[in-house]
């Protein structure tokens, strides 16, 4: 069967595809779509980023339509639409955060790395988005590498020391 | 971080041994899954078990505090497909209280899931977690696998007639997926965009189905309620306030974390456990209730006890339990500015007096603080709300305009002397140096 749908969908490989099918299997038979979520964070994966092929190839394998699965894309916020670094790093600047540095540590990460918030180095290593509510207020500074780690209580020497890490 | 400091622990006895207490075993070890071995044993009929939730008093912790006794009472008896659904896509400022739950106790939730499933009659149910603490997801779905590899999640759960599997969903970066009705259509695998209600989801949730929808700490308590008796859980606290409540503390306090204390108790307490001001500088303001409830300046917050009632007659909501501590350093515009940026930048931008007015206000506000703000605009911002409020498919609107009208209200000549000096009435440096991220000294 899996052979089958990667022929259905050239973009993804057919480890990805499996991925998938994990996460179909959750839902009832007919609401694939439900799943759309999880195959767009695990193509994105793959990818390094949604581009509309992608985005139109999961549409194809869990049977909707290429705009529905591009709307969802383009409302969930850690979907990214355009290619970014190989490190993207998310740094929370909201209230809470910003009580404990959170601005602060956004400023710091800039100046070590010379780009802006939505930029990205040009060697293609980081990216510099700014979050919004992650939900670990009482670990600020918090930021995010690649979307799934967490990384807390970055002050200077943390972030010096993530940074380097980063190869 | 694992537990620091705690009046009547139950919801975070599993927190002691930090990241290495958090499997089925250390959970059985503490009397896990009894409960639901003894209303399954016992035949308990769901009718019993409502009305033993009812007695408890227990409210909605997600923010708006429904009786969850009588919410799990409006699920239609007859329909034959039914949902539960677990609501832990915590994105309100100021909130982490689940996302410690599910990594230091992830069966209490999967058990009080299950629980509701029976006293509801819902043979399938979904986790929804917030995209951004993947790691969490990742452990709340081993937790699943062990659930179901030792017979509490499937079909004949414990040998009885009772049937049913539990899942968990992600999210990927939408505050509006809190609300309940985006959180279903964002499980459908649509933009989380709210639905108009009623229905309500108890009549036509997900996939259109009767579906019971709570938060991650309200089934978290649901073992320990049944364990000791709905009375005995409500006597905890104070009366029409049941049982204890996880309170999210950050901001300008010593120990930022969670703390869980029983309801009624007061604020100053609190702000003890929190080992108190950092730096013992002098308290400003609280935002209770998480970035969405009105502030309150310090006098009025040190009179408050932490429970629904005290912070209601306060003027502001005890929300989720998410206490922002605010110290003398912190510019109040600046403050406001943030967190209109934030509603503005989570709008879903369905609805046109919360897409445009969010946008107004964040915009009014940046000039107010940027030096560029006129002696009419608090009256604008006030008039920008008013046009919000109540307008709305969703509370977003309502969420976005209470700290703009409480802020105004409460620090009005701060807002005042930003506009006529084109400045902040607190020096940029203190205000530099009150995060704590500088170390003293340092440029």
């Amino acid at each position: 069967m899996n052979t089958h749908n990667a022929m259905l969908s050239p973009e993804l490989s057919a480890a990805a595809l499996r991925k998938i099918d994990r996460e179909v299997a959750k839902y009832p038979a007919d609401q694939k779509q439900s799943a759309v979520m999880a195959a767009l964070v695990i193509a994105q994966d793959e990818k390094g980023w949604l581009s509309k092929e992608t985005i139109a190839a999961v549409a194809g394998y869990l049977g909707m339509a290429p705009i529905a699965a591009y709307e969802v894309a383009s409302f969930y916020n850690m979907y990214d639409l355009h290619p970014v670094g190989r490190y993207k790093l998310t740094v929370c600047t909201n209230l809470p955060c910003a009580l404990s540095g959170g601005v602060h540590a956004a400023d710091y990460v800039k100046q070590k790395l010379g780009i802006d918030f939505n930029e990205t180095t040009p060697d293609g290593k980081f990216t510099l988005k700014e979050g919004e509510c992650m939900g670990a207020c009482g670990d600020a500074p918090v930021l995010l590498v690649n979307n799934k780690r967490m990384c807390s209580f970055m002050l200077p020497e943390q972030i010096d020391k993530l940074l380097a890490e980063c190869k | 971080m694992a537990l620091i400091d705690t009046i009547n622990p139950l919801l975070t006895t599993g927190w002691a041994k930090g990241d290495a207490g958090w499997s089925l075993k250390d959970y059985e070890a503490r009397g896990g899954y009894k409960q639901l071995r003894r209303v399954l044993e016992s035949k308990m009929t769901p009718d019993d078990l409502i009305a033993e939730i009812k007695k408890s008093v227990l409210r909605g912790r997600g923010g708006a505090g429904f009786p969850t006794g009588l919410k799990w009472s409006f699920m239609p008896k007859a329909a034959p497909e039914k949902y539960v659904v677990c609501n832990t896509d915590e994105g309100e400022p100021g909130t982490f209280k689940d996302r410690d739950l599910l990594r230091f106790d992830p069966h209490s939730t999967i058990e009080g899931m299950i629980i509701a499933a029976y006293a509801v009659g819902a043979k399938r149910g979904y986790n929804y977690i917030h995209g951004e603490i993947f790691e969490i997801y990742q452990r709340f779905e081993e937790a699943l696998d062990q659930a179901r590899a030792a017979g509490y999640l499937g079909s004949n759960i414990l040998g009885s007639d009772f049937s049913f599997d539990l899942f968990a969903h992600h999210g990927w970066g939408a505050y509006i997926c809190g609300e309940e009705t985006g959180l279903l259509e964002s499980i459908e695998g649509k933009k989380g965009q709210p639905r108009y209600k009623p229905p309500f989801p108890a009549n036509f949730g997900l996939y259109g189905k009767p579906t019971t929808i709570n938060n991650t700490e309200t089934f978290a308590a649901i073992p320990f309620i049944l364990g000791m008796g709905g009375e005995a859980y409500l006597g905890l606290g104070k009366p029409n306030n049941g049982g204890t409540k996880l309170f999210s503390v950050s901001g300008h306090v010593n120990r930022p974390g969670n703390y869980e204390v029983p309801m009624g108790t007061p604020f100053a307490k609190l702000l003890e456990m929190a080992g108190g001001m950092r730096g013992g500088r002098k308290l400003k303001a609280v935002i209770p209730g998480g970035s969405s409830a009105p502030v309150l300046p310090a006098d009025v917050m040190m009179e408050c006890t932490m429970d629904y009632d005290s912070i209601a007659k306060a003027g502001s909501m005890l929300g989720s339990g998410a206490v922002i501590v605010m110290d003398e350093t912190v510019c109040m515009v600046k403050a406001l500015e943030r967190l209109s940026y934030f509603y503005f930048e989570e709008s879903c931008g369905q609805c046109t007096p919360c897409r445009e007015g969010s946008g107004w206000l964040y915009r009014v506000v940046h000039r107010i603080e940027h030096g560029q703000g006129r002696p009419e605009d608090l009256d604008l911002l006030n008039r920008v709300t008013d046009n919000m409020m109540g307008k709305t498919i969703c509370a977003l609107a309502a969420a976005a305009a209470f700290p703009v009208r409480s802020f105004i209200k409460h620090f009005k000549t701060e807002f005042e002397y930003h506009i006529e000096n084109k400045k902040c009435l607190i020096d940029p440096e203190v205000q530099r140096m009150g995060s704590g991220f500088f170390k003293a000294g340092a440029a």
